[in-house]
């Protein structure tokens, strides 16, 4: 084997083929525009979001209740994008909604990419029975469906932003631990660990200098393909309502309350929360798999 | 042995090209040879030498990305890149065949091995069922393969791996080929079965008069199989010719230094004799001949210009500036 | 091939307990009992008899052996709402759920095993793109969000569809085609790689050097041999629906267990949630076993490999 890139995960090979094949239709050389625009402008949304909402996203007026977006007869600029059913301006409430779903997105992405990769790293490096018990521990709860056992955490603790950010990653560190696990253990297996076992470094050291450097690359991509799925199980949580509690606007709950509205065709109330979801939760996969090709050398050929 | 040969090869070059055209790996290059029935010729090379694809392009079988870019294949007098699709499918497996070198993946896990055999016999030859699995279970009798009424329910697993490489014969034997392709069939055997499967090989050749292409990269068999041998380098053939004369006097430093590194006990050598160097990249290929990097006896011209083929006797030509 | 089912079963048992005092631990440790195990509006002297009844003093391992002999003798407690053992409740509502899961399923095989040979076989061609973005929109749209799209053009604009309910056949299309379509797209994905790989293989190779034609290479030796994993995976697949169902269910209040799970979360009933998510975890650990099984039983190679 070449000393130059490390192997990559042994995820299933099904794995790689389909993501690199998933990414090579909307393939360029250089770096994926369209996904990173569209992840910036949401995070622009969100950071500046007391700036750009024309109106206040918790508070409604009665008066202007279920008012069409401003292309369709009966809208008006006033209220761009319509408002829901308590006179509340939807754009506004999506620009808000922009800034909880970003930042636990990333926040748990985050915090459970921590968590799984330190353990991963610690499980597939030590061995033993550490390595036994966290993938036990690891198996189980992959077993369980991420969003049945986010919405048991959930209903536990009782949903707050905090809450819901800590539910995520406890729900989501399993997927890296595993990955990473897999990866440390061909790693063990090439010279530059074993020359640095053999000049006497400890179990510590090697496992932050040798092995965490070379899985970082491995984390980040996982992580971005992460974000995705972790977007949408907080919307459905949100959806559910055990989600991040109103008044705060999330976009599951925007969906939630457009469901009443549905039937009456208010159907803005759901047409637009969805795509701010999709369009997100899209972006966030492409560049994920942009970055998958690129880390991994040997799958551009496809 | 009638006149006009059975296969006839000329400057035949098969190309794979990637990335959109920019890289060309020249695998089988200006290849040209003859052979008649009944007759066996070895392909020798190192791997990457180009022999696996000069099989496939012989049977049109290309993977993706590879084609036959020049040359012509005259087989049984009709000219073969000129065939249509359905008309070279129609040709293998009943006029050509060819043998892998894995039996175990050579086989579908999930059909038995009577079905498997069967195939071809009830494809080319639109025979029933019931009597391509009565020429089935003849064929596993003359692969020397006991109780074929019970194997031919079996399945491949339960088969051990010299069974299965008979099994592979069978395959390529059902419908009465003229020439058959043996692509390194031994090299997965153990050292005792695979003399046995060689001594298989050559009655069945005798029994049905089939000529043999053996492709190989073990000396030791081609001496004892091979009428002919076509040593291949960098995908082009630097020497070819009878089997007793290139091992007695090789023309090309590359057969000499092959020839030389077998181990033999008792010629006073103490130790191996490799060849220096590694086989080129066959994408980027070293200018002039392709073996001078590696070549003892190189000169200022190996280096600038790929050599002619030369004639050293009947039968016999070498690609080298020395045999000029 | 019997220390291979020894083992296997060892594991299953393993994540059984695991899983059940991950639920435990979280209920009685992170959680707090008293609020999540009584009825809201509950008294002084119902925490006290509660606590009692738990034992909610003593060590955690005693609590957990008495919860484990209880959930081992079908006890998972009474709901709140509906008053009644909420195993009971669980199971009235599973065929439903089994029911809605079968139908998606079957649009995702019905969609997703075409395409994928298609995409497989016509590699880089149109329908390999089509595929391609298939499966990236699968991912990308959430379940309920098809769902509800699916109303708003079905129910609201066309009138064809009913948005709600169970008891006909127009009442399970939209559910299950919004439940099946992130499989469809996983079972798609999965297939094409599998038919990619098959098709790369010698025996293929062998089938075409054979003369067979392109037709019976594929559909015979292809075909078969690539559909077992994807087939094992929709295996799983099936139980998984069911327990992620729950937004599917509620948004078209379809009456399975996704929904009693939601209800319980809505109406504050805790030992319906406990339960509906411990029960579900079991059964996916149970069919995993089976399909390992299974599979060491079809494919001999597993049996004597490791």
């Amino acid at each position: 084997m070449d000393a130059s890139a490390p192997s990559p995960a042994q995820t299933s090979r099904a794995l790689s083929l389909t993501l690199a094949w998933r990414f090579a239709a909307f393939q360029t050389a250089r770096l994926p525009l369209v996904p990173i625009s569209i992840i910036l402008l949401f995070a622009l949304a969100a950071i500046f979001a007391d700036v750009i909402a024309p109106h206040d996203a918790q508070v409604g007026s009665l008066s202007a209740r279920f008012r069409p977006p401003a292309w369709v007869q009966g809208g008006s600029s006033e209220f761009l994008f319509g408002t829901d059913h308590l006179g509340r301006d939807v754009l506004s409430r999506l620009i808000y909604g922009a800034r909880v779903s970003m930042v636990v997105g990333f926040t748990a992405v985050i915090v459970a990419g921590v968590l799984g990769t330190t353990l991963g790293i610690l499980s597939g490096y030590l061995g033993g029975w550490v390595d036994q018990l966290i993938m036990r521990v690891t198996d189980t709860w992959l077993a369980l469906p991420a969003l049945t056992f986010a919405i048991f955490l959930a209903a536990v603790v009782g949903p707050s932003e905090m809450n819901i950010v800590i539910i995520l990653a406890a729900v989501y560190w399993t997927r890296y631990a595993r990955v990473i696990r897999g990866e440390v253990l061909s790693l063990k297996e090439r010279d530059f660990v074993r020359l640095a076992i053999v000049a006497g470094c400890s179990k510590r050291t090697i496992m932050r200098k040798q092995i965490l450097p070379n899985v970082v690359n491995s984390a980040i991509v996982l992580a971005t393909l992460m974000l995705g799925v972790v977007i949408v199980t907080e919307a459905s949580l949100s959806f559910l309502g055990v989600g991040v509690p109103p008044p705060k606007p999330a976009w599951g709950l925007m969906l939630a309350d457009g469901k009443k509205g549905l039937m009456a065709g208010y159907w803005w109330l759901t047409v637009l929360p969805g795509a701010c979801i999709m369009l997100l939760v899209l972006a966030a996969n492409l560049l994920g798999d942009w970055l998958r090709v690129k880390f991994d050398p040997q799958l551009r050929q496809l | 042995m009638s006149g006009k040969p059975l296969l006839e090869v000329a400057h035949l070059t098969t190309h794979y090209v990637a990335a959109r055209g920019t890289r060309v790996t020249r695998a089988v290059e200006d290849v040209s040879f003859a052979l008649n029935e009944g007759q066996t010729l070895g392909v020798v090379g190192e791997s990457g030498s180009g022999k696996t694809t000069l099989a496939l392009s012989l049977l049109r079988l290309l993977p993706p990305g590879a084609r036959t870019v020049a040359g012509a294949i005259r087989f049984e007098g009709e000219d073969l890149l000129a065939k249509t699709p359905t008309e070279m499918r129609k040709i293998r497996g009943k006029r050509m065949a060819m043998i892998l070198q894995d039996p175990m993946a050579s086989l579908n896990p999930l059909f038995t091995i009577g079905d498997q055999v069967a195939e071809s016999i009830r494809i080319h030859e639109q025979a029933s069922r019931r009597s391509a699995g009565e020429r089935a279970r003849g064929l596993l009798r003359s692969v020397r393969i006991a109780a074929p009424e019970v194997r031919v329910r079996e399945y491949p697993h339960q088969l051990s791996g010299g069974m299965r490489q008979r099994v592979v014969g069978a395959i390529a034997l059902a419908c009465g080929p003229r020439l058959l392709i043996a692509d390194e069939p031994t090299t997965s055997l153990d050292v005792t079965i695979q003399a046995q499967y060689l001594k298989l090989l050559r009655d069945l050749q005798r029994e049905h008069g089939l000529a043999m292409i053996f492709i190989t990269h073990n000396l030791g068999i081609v001496a004892k199989m091979c009428d002919t041998v076509a040593v291949m380098y960098a995908g082009r053939i630097v020497e070819s010719g009878p089997t007793r004369r290139i091992f007695a006097a090789p023309a090309h430093p590359y057969t000499q230094a092959l020839v030389d590194s077998i181990p033999r006990l008792g010629d006073g050598r103490s130790r191996l004799r490799a060849i220096e160097g590694q086989p080129p990249d066959p994408a980027a290929l070293p200018s002039g001949c392709a073996f001078h990097p590696r070549c003892p006896d190189v000169m200022e011209q190996c280096r600038t210009a790929a050599p002619r083929v030369f004639t050293i006797a009947a039968d016999h030509i070498a690609a080298c500036w020395l045999r000029k | 091939m019997k220390r291979f089912i020894i083992r296997r079963l060892g594991y299953a048992a393993l994540s059984l307990i695991l899983l059940s005092f991950t639920i435990f631990f979280f209920v009685r440790v992170t959680g707090d009992p008293t609020v999540l195990l009584l009825e809201p509006g509950a008294s002084r002297a119902d925490m006290e008899a509660l606590r009692q009844q738990l034992g909610l003093d003593r060590p955690v391992l005693v609590q957990y052996w008495t919860f484990l002999s209880q959930i081992v003798r079908g006890d998972f407690g009474q709901s709140f709402y509906y008053r009644t053992p909420v195993l009971e409740l669980y199971f009235s509502r599973l065929p439903s759920s089994l029911a809605l899961a079968v139908v998606a399923m079957t649009f995702s095989l019905v969609i997703g095993i075409p395409s994928g040979i298609l995409a497989a076989v016509r590699l880089n061609g149109w329908w390999d793109s089509a595929g391609k973005v298939f499966a990236l929109l699968g991912l990308s749209v959430p379940s309920f969000l098809v769902g509800l799209l699916l109303i708003l053009f079905f129910s609201v604009y066309l009138g064809w569809l009913p948005s709600s309910g169970s008891g006909t056949v127009w009442h399970v299309l939209m559910p299950a085609f919004a439940l099946g379509w992130y499989f469809a797209a996983a079972h798609m994905r999965l297939t094409r790689s599998s038919m990619l790989e098959v098709l790369g293989s010698e025996y293929v190779k062998l089938a075409r050097l054979k003369g067979l034609p392109e037709a019976l290479v594929i559909g015979k030796h292809a075909f078969k041999n690539a559909l077992i994993p994807v087939l094992t995976l929709a295996g799983i697949n099936l139980v998984l629906m069911v327990n992620v169902a729950v937004i599917v269910e509620t948004v078209f209040a379809w009456p399975g267990v996704g929904r009693l799970l939601f209800e319980g979360i809505s109406f504050r009933d805790f030992p319906v949630v406990q339960a509906t998510v411990l029960i579900g975890g079991a059964m996916i650990v149970v069919v995993n076993l089976l399909v390992d099984l299974l599979y060491a039983v079809i494919d001999p190679r597993i049996r004597y490999g490791r």
